[in-house]
């Protein structure tokens, strides 16, 4: 048995000082001799648990010794066979739960950076064949219709798988801008919009068309894009709707959903302001509510847009914060002070109703509660005061109403999310209408989104042909 | 990209654009909105439809100069393309048989009241309009709003032209003298703040079209937040019509005024590129 390498090979980044101020990718990728001594460590183990740690279950044994051989045109090829966007989940896919976990490797606490890899032939990819020949090449056509929507992770996902299986496939998307989450979401410093733009432009590529400025709900109802020649829908809305405290407060101006605070620096460029028109107020002190990965990216696009302090206010403790790992270090790295155990209880705001303060609850961790996390408790009379002049919550999201409000016979549940016969296929209640993502499971990752669109483009691919 | 089929200019600062939308024009309705953006660099705002016509694919959209966005649009001429053009969006104005209705149109939300006029006088109700603006200078479309009314009171502040004052003065008379069932009030904040509290001791339920900020349009950011009976709404979704007797107008002042500086700033900074000649 050869001898086992258990030194990881770091990703070189932007140093923390450099990176607080500009917008410019964090993580800056593998050089070629970083990745093949990466690709080495992989022992092509006959079990492949990565495979099934893979949420899209990419033949992951088989990209790596592909790129270990220099085949980089396979590597490619094996990649896209599983996964039509693999430069975004190189970069935003929570490896270390998924593939990385189960690694044969990881029970010496040194799984292949599959991620790592992943993005290196991505972007070999970008680099060295776009507007050459495609990798892949879709079936011929069927002449059926499908309209998908949404042109987030899931609705990119079932799309592209679709048109590969020779489908005539339109997806329409309510802004002006394909990507979804992905665009308006994420930041540029974690996955840039050239690297999305790209893979928008594969899927396009396939044959599919993307009919931007379509608001599904108002525009055209679903029933109407089946009258109107389509064999069948899916839906990857998302979950564009955001959650806020519900406290005291919280209409004073300068406080965001993270969803609007992020649709304006990443979306409408608010960072670039006043040579894009959007503006977006910048918060000397920003406080952000919430510890997931949206919480992080908000409060590290505060800092980036000027701020002097941004707190990360989380009522839990850091044992118990949803957000990656690696994107809590990031943000610890760059500055952004976490206030853990701590829930607001009111904002506080100015005689121009600008928020200038937040009073918060320091709070304890009491019984588990239903998510089998420990429950936090108000320490009683321990409020105290935090002066704050940005306030963005980033708490949850759930799905956008107006597609189940202008539909008959679509079923939800009562947090909003659409209710599925079967996970496996993503079929709703409403005849020839499939549904998967986010609208379906609540807020989730990126792969997962893409995991279902995956799944239900198999299963409308099996209605359309019988 | 969505072209300008054709514009008008209704007076100096004011301006009406026909768009080819035929997707939009086959779904409008009365008291619905678009998001418009100019270019890739421009923001998101909301406009109220002012007329659509499907057979031609056509949508209309009146406004004024006002900030950035609005003076940049104004810049543009027939056989110009803007960006963006989504809707229709928002929930249409409730239209039904009422009785008596007063519809309130100040300065150019007379071209977005117009088509609510039409559809309530067409559903049977008697339809009396006040139309008030600063000045004569700034009056348009008062025979369009005569055609789709059964009496119009038009109102000046200078008494330039029509009956000196503010639109509230003939309202407070028609509700005091005649039978009124429903009034919707449409035109600046200020003035459907007072619409709303001349009409409340009158008990009459008087519908108003808000329009806070805006970014998306469709719900998912939460910046058009207003409180209505203490609740929170969302106006993309939730509205734009809303009960005005029911609206917290101080909040919604405060939060139209967020962005004052960095719009003067937008302002300041357009013009200026706009006298070198490398900005539209």
């Amino acid at each position: 048995m050869p001898q086992l390498n258990l030194n990881r090979v770091e990703m070189p980044r932007q140093e923390p000082k450099e990176r607080a101020k500009n917008f410019n990718e964090v993580a800056l990728g593998y050089t070629h001799e970083q990745a093949m001594e990466e690709a080495m460590r992989c022992i092509q183990c006959p079990k492949r648990p990565c495979v099934g740690g893979c949420p899209v279950n990419i033949d992951i044994p088989d990209f790596i010794l592909a790129l270990k051989e220099g085949r980089m045109e396979d590597a490619v090829k094996i990649l896209k066979s599983k996964n039509a966007l693999p430069g975004i989940c190189g970069r935003v896919c929570p490896q270390e739960t998924q593939c990385e976990e189960v690694c044969t490797l990881a029970k010496k606490k040194a799984p292949v950076a599959i991620g790592r890899l992943e993005r290196y032939v991505a972007d070999w990819e970008r680099m060295n064949l776009v507007g050459k020949k495609k990798s892949v090449s879709p079936a011929p056509s069927t002449g059926k219709k499908v309209a998908v929507v949404g042109s987030g992770p899931a609705g990119l996902t079932a799309a592209a798988e679709l048109a590969m299986r020779g489908h005539n496939v339109t997806i329409f998307e309510a802004l002006h801008t394909a990507g979804g989450v992905l665009m308006y979401g994420i930041p540029e410093f974690r996955l840039p919009k050239v690297i999305v733009q790209g893979e928008v432009d594969y899927v396009r590529s396939l044959g599919v068309t993307i009919e931007l400025d379509s608001v599904i709900g108002r525009l055209l109802t679903l029933d109407e894009l089946l009258a109107d020649g389509y064999d069948a829908i899916f839906l990857g809305t998302g979950a564009g709707l955001p959650t806020f405290l519900g406290i005291p407060g919280e209409n004073l101006n300068g406080i965001y959903s993270a969803n609007e605070f992020l649709t304006r620096v990443n979306l409408m460029k608010a960072y670039l302001f006043p040579s894009y028109d959007t503006p977006v107020r910048i918060g000397k002190k920003v406080a952000v509510f919430g510890g997931g990965n949206v919480a992080m990216d908000s409060a590290r696009c505060a800092l980036r847009l000027g701020a002097d302090v941004v707190y990360i206010i989380y009522r839990r403790s850091e044992a118990e914060m949803p957000a990656r790992k690696e994107e809590v270090e990031n943000a610890k790295e760059e500055g952004i002070q976490f206030k853990l155990l701590t829930a607001p209880k009111r904002f506080i705001g100015d005689e121009r109703n600008n928020v200038k303060a937040v009073e918060c609850y320091q709070m304890e961790l009491g019984e588990p509660d239903e998510s089998g996390r420990r429950r936090p408790v108000i320490k009683p009379g321990s409020e105290f005061t935090i002066e704050i002049d940005v306030a963005i919550v980033a708490i949850g999201t759930s799905p956008n109403p107006l597609i189940a409000q202008t539909t008959k016979g679509l079923e939800t549940t009562k947090h909003g999310t659409v209710v599925v016969k079967d996970e496996s296929t993503g079929r709703t209640v409403k005849d020839r209408v499939w549904a998967g993502g986010d609208i379906v499971t609540g807020a989730a990752t990126v792969i997962s989104a893409m995991g279902a669109g995956k799944r239900a483009a198999a299963d409308i691919d099996a209605f359309l042909r019988s | 990209m969505y072209k300008i089929l054709e514009r008008k200019d209704m007076v100096p600062i004011i301006h009406l654009f026909k768009i080819q939308a035929p997707r939009v024009a086959q779904k409008a309705q009365p008291g619905q909105f678009v998001m418009l953006r100019i270019d890739e660099k421009g923001e998101r705002i909301p406009v109220t439809v002012a007329g659509w016509d499907a057979k031609e694919g056509s949508v209309t959209i009146v406004f004024q100069e006002v900030g950035t966005t609005t003076r940049r649009l104004a810049k543009l001429k027939a056989g110009d393309f803007i960006q963006d053009f989504v809707g229709p969006l928002g929930i249409p104005t409730h239209i039904d048989n009422y009785g008596t209705v007063v519809c309130v149109a100040g300065g150019f939300a007379v071209a977005v009241i117009r088509p609510i006029a039409e559809a309530l006088k067409k559903k049977g109700n008697r339809v009396i309009s006040i139309l008030g603006a600063r000045n004569k200078d700034l009056l348009f479309w008062e025979d369009e709003l005569r055609s789709v009314s059964d009496e119009l009171i038009v109102t000046t502040d200078d008494g330039s032209y029509g009956r000196k004052g503010v639109v509230t003065e003939p309202l407070k008379e028609l509700l005091t003298n005649s039978k009124v069932d429903r009034v919707i009030a449409i035109g600046p904040s200020i003035m459907m703040k007072f619409c709303a509290l001349t009409t409340k001791p009158f008990g009459v339920k008087t519908i108003v079209s808000l329009n806070p900020i805006m970014v998306d349009g469709t719900g998912m950011c939460g910046c058009c937040r207003v409180s209505v009976g203490g609740v929170t709404k969302f106006a993309c979704v939730d509205g734009p019509d809303f009960d005005g007797h029911q609206v917290d107008w101080d909040l919604l002042f405060a939060r139209q005024k967020t962005y004052l500086d960095e719009e003067k700033r937008s302002l300041e900074q357009w013009q200026h590129s706009c006298q070198c000649g490398n900005k539209t």
